[in-house]
């Protein structure tokens, strides 16, 4: 391979000549993470004398005004440094959504308020010499409530005579005497007079419940002063550089105060890209000039945490005769619970995502978004899909199943193939206008072909068909198909640095957030495959915002395709500083030189000079210099990932009880830079995509009170409810992504839902509109359907 | 008071207040691995073995633990080489985020030490009480079964 190493053009002959990407190369974090080594916040030995202990007063009302909130009991305990709450602690309104700046979420949120607005709402705090005294401390503290009465239905939200936000400094919420925290629209063509012209017309309503992101590491940040009078915080963030900003706001102080490193992170899904503690953790620390270490409990992580936007979505769609779509319409409610973090925009996502997979010429989207007294949602891997996919493909089925044709024909006639514009993306941008999107990739079809093959889908339901008439445990396959996004084009930044050390090995810089995604190995092989050295040579440090590149952080499937590419940028700066040097040291002309296996090699006789050498000689020899280099990357591209899931369920009719017996991924992600890495994110998402589908939930109260805030009784999917998994990689060689990378990481959650609820019609003919699919609901629907 | 305990091999004595969990004692001493994931004994992150069998320390108090053999995830490589189970969880992709991983792996071992030769179900049966909310579980349960594998190959 010549000296030339354009990483924006892609194909298969390109494939061909990488060496480190495409190839599973180990986790570059793996050997310590497998040696109980690596270091996640809780874990890291701090710089400090004493590390003090907070805790949080979570609010026992869904809706009240804080009367009075004695601590003199509390203050009273020896090794109490303080209590905070709205009497002691600026007000600032601010979000707590780790988005770019400015923020399209409203500023609606302030610390400690005077008014508690969903049972989980923060009430005060307590700073303690030890945990336990931080607790004891809280049951001391006596808090009086004038209990307001509360919406517990977002369909009661609107035009309700309870004010959720009746505070006057809070901005950005649309309306807040109808308890509207966002709006928005968009159409293309006009779907109305197209609904009237079409022969067929189907409408549906679906709904979809509250979950939780449910990481195995709940929250925790560790704030302290450094010696120059800094504050360091260390937490479990996928938003390192918001998380900077946003608590730089909140505390008053110029973001250089402020310095945020993210070590190894347990799992986060969206719900750290909130920030949900460390506003309070950088606050105690700021006022006591102490180390803080603040960290929820499971209890916490589920009542007081982020969710999943409840939604109630209605689908309508138009058909002519001979099945081409000629209308679309999605109208939702959304729930944003007790304050608008993401509200805008994870709805914006579920009209993009969901409806641009098909090409009907007139569209309609309008989402409104309401507050309640309940949990506040936020981001949830796949932001807004798996709602709308629900809805979208549940619909579809119907549709098919009414017009009597092949639900599967009847979806592919209808999408979206290469070379089409996307025009809804440039309707429905990041809560504002976005960027018209044309389709260059497009491997949909191909992991058809791979699905139907697993799960055999058209003779299983011919045969099902058959046996289901004889036997009340009745079987039946489902397909769904989804499209999702890669980075937020025009707002997603990424940026890198990279130099060369003595031994020709190479420290990478970059803001890139792994969360446990495997971002770091993959950014090493994208570094490792430009410069001409195995990944081996590439030492990755990611994530502090003293040390490393900006990056907008891990969220919207954006890491490979944005900041893989401000890698690339950075690594051919090294790479060209390299080769210079290299024709200095050989006497030969740059275009007479390649660079393999981390040497300069001459292409007329082949000798060569090692970046050992080639670092030695500018480091220490003559006309000395650092060879380095920086890239950042935005793009108004966002390629779309395709998925193809299908499953095989067993219906017992007599219990409801639903058995998953297989579910079969196929995702064109573009490169895999890491196959099995990609792999496993399917898996995952399928895995977090069927516990929507089956049995989680947060359930409530009358009162508005979680009722299921621990493991036990909010149910995931074990090891013994999984069913025999299939994953295949179906690639395509996008033009605009570092090697013809596009994105993998929230595209299977989209699918297992309806995927499931298909399944479940195909196998006893009960359609089911509210997720989730739970036994209880199942034998009900089956019940009433006799 | 004092706790009596044999880590990974290494005969330990620590200060220990009466309340602690076998998990807050642990990792106040170095063992980090032992990690927090709830405190009810549900998700598996704090999983050790205690006298070959599997333990979620986070409600086991540390004092009943007094003389007992205790494996962490730190305990499982012999002199700086990785076991054939770490081995294939870093090769087949079974490590994500690697919260679950030490309990996983902990859980993993003591089911081997017990049946060199699960069945698929064994290994299900084995890893149901880790929570893990990135692998989706196949990869774990493919690397358990290949490792098993592959220490029969070596035997």
């Amino acid at each position: 391979m010549d000296n030339k190493n354009d990483f924006m053009v892609n194909s298969a002959e390109v494939k061909k000549k990488l060496s480190e990407i495409g190839k599973n190369k180990r986790k570059v974090d793996g050997d310590k993470i497998a040696r109980g080594r690596a270091l996640y916040v809780g874990d890291i030995k701090m710089p400090i004398d004493k590390l003090y202990h907070a805790k949080i007063m979570h609010s026992p009302h869904a809706h009240a005004i804080i009367k009075k909130i004695d601590a003199s009991r509390a203050l009273a305990l020896k090794g109490v440094v303080g209590v905070y709450s709205h009497e002691n602690i600026p007000r600032v309104q601010y979000t707590t959504a780790g988005q770019n700046y400015p923020e399209p979420s409203p500023y609606d949120t302030v610390m400690f308020d005077y008014k508690v607005r969903y049972a989980g709402d923060r009430v005060c705090a307590v700073l303690a010499e030890t945990p336990e005294l931080a607790e004891e401390a809280l049951a001391l503290i006596k808090v009086e409530y004038e209990v307001l009465p509360a919406i517990l239905d977002m369909r009661e939200s609107i035009g309700n005579k309870v004010i959720i936000h009746d505070e006057l400094d809070s901005t950005g919420i649309l309306d807040k005497t109808k308890n509207i925290a966002a709006h928005v629209k968009a159409e293309v063509g006009d779907a109305q007079k197209a609904f009237s012209a079409a022969d067929f017309v189907f409408e549906n309503e679906y709904s979809v419940q509250y979950v939780q992101a449910a990481p195995v590491e709940p929250h925790i940040a560790i704030t302290y002063f450094d010696e120059n009078d800094r504050i360091v915080m260390y937490c479990s963030t996928q938003v390192p550089f918001h998380s900077r900003r946003i608590v730089a706001r909140a505390l008053g102080i110029p973001v250089q105060k402020i310095r945020v490193i993210k070590p190894r992170t347990g799992g986060s899904f969206g719900v750290k890209q909130e920030i949900l503690i460390e506003d309070v953790c950088a606050m105690l620390t700021h006022l006591t000039k102490k180390a803080v270490k603040l960290e929820y409990s499971r209890k916490e992580e589920f009542s007081s945490s982020r969710t999943r936007h409840p939604q109630i979505l209605t689908i309508k769609t138009g058909f002519k005769k001979d099945g081409t779509m000629t209308a679309l319409s999605m109208k939702l409610l959304a729930n944003t619970g007790a304050y608008g973090s993401h509200a805008l925009t994870v709805q914006c996502n579920t009209g993009s995502k969901a409806l641009c997979l098909y090409k009907a010429p007139n569209v309609f989207f309008e989402a409104t978004i309401v507050y309640t007294n309940l949990p506040v949602a936020g981001a949830l891997r796949g932001y807004g899909g798996p709602q709308g996919y629900f809805a979208l493909d549940s619909h579809l089925e119907e549709c098919a199943k009414k017009m009597g044709v092949d639900s599967i024909e009847l979806r592919h006639k209808n999408q979206v193939k290469v070379g089409d514009e996307l025009p809804l993306t440039k309707a429905l941008g990041e809560g504002r206008e976005g960027f018209m999107q044309t389709l260059k990739t497009c491997g949909m079809q191909e992991c058809l072909d791979k699905v139907l093959k697993d799960i055999d889908y058209y003779n299983k339901k011919k045969k099902y068909a058959e046996e289901n008439k004889k036997s009340s445990i009745k079987r039946g396959v489902g397909i769904a198909m989804t499209m999702h996004g890669s980075g937020i084009p025009g707002v997603d930044m990424g940026a890198a640095s990279i130099k060369i050390n003595d031994d020709g090995s190479f420290n990478l810089l970059c803001g890139a957030t792994d969360l446990g995604t495997g971002s770091d190995t993959i950014l090493s092989q994208i570094a490792a495959e430009v410069l001409k050295v195995p990944t081996s040579k590439i030492l990755i440090y990611s994530s502090d915002t003293d040390i490393t590149p900006f990056d907008v952080g891990a969220y919207a499937s954006s890491t490979t395709y944005i900041s893989g590419v401000a890698i690339a940028k950075a690594a051919k700066q090294c790479l060209d500083q390299i080769i210079k040097v290299g024709a200095h040291l050989l006497s030969e002309k740059l275009e007479d030189l390649y660079c393999e296996n981390s040497s300069v090699i001459s292409k007329k006789t082949k000798k060569s000079v090692s970046y050992t050498d080639v670092a030695l000689y500018t480091l220490y020899k003559e006309d000395q210099f650092q060879i380095m280099g920086s890239g950042s990357h935005i793009t108004y591209d966002c390629p779309p990932p395709f998925c193809v899931q299908g499953c095989e369920v067993e219906v017992d009719t007599e219990t409801g009880k639903i058995k998953l017996v297989k579910f079969s991924s196929a995702v064109d992600c573009g490169l895999a830079v890491n196959p099995v890495m990609a792999e496993g994110q399917i898996e995952g998402g399928v895995h977090m995509g069927l516990g929507y589908a089956l049995c989680e939930e947060l359930k409530f109260d009358a009162k508005g009170v979680m009722t299921n805030p621990g493991f036990l009784d909010y149910k995931m999917l074990s090891t013994l409810d999984m069913p025999e998994m299939y994953t295949h990689i179906v690639e395509t060689y996008e033009p605009s992504g570092p090697f013809g990378t596009k994105s993998v990481s929230e595209i299977p959650v989209d699918g297992p839902a309806p995927a499931v609820a298909n399944a479940v019609e195909n196998a006893c003919s009960v359609r089911i509109y509210d997720l989730p699919i739970t036994s209880e609901k199942l034998l009900n629907a089956l019940l009433e359907k006799k | 008071m004092k706790l009596n305990l044999k880590v990974n091999g290494e005969n330990k004595v620590f200060d220990i207040d009466v309340r602690d969990t076998l998990m807050d004692v642990l990792r106040a001493n170095g063992y980090t691995s032992v990690k927090h994931g709830c405190e009810t004994g549900e998700c598996g992150a704090c999983t050790v073995i205690i006298n070959r069998k599997t333990v979620n320390t986070c409600i086991y108090p540390a004092l009943k633990a007094e003389n007992s053999d205790v494996i962490t995830c730190e305990g499982l490589e012999k002199d700086g080489k990785l076991s054939i189970l770490q081995e294939k969880f870093i090769e087949m992709g079974a490590i994500q985020c690697g919260y679950c991983t030490p309990g996983m792996l902990l859980s993993a071992h003591a089911l081997l030490m017990k049946n060199p030769n699960p069945r698929l179900e064994d290994v299900k049966d084995a890893l149901s009480g880790n929570f893990c909310r990135c692998t989706g579980y196949k990869k774990p349960v493919d690397a358990v079964m290949a490792a098993a594998k592959e220490m029969k190959g070596g035997e």
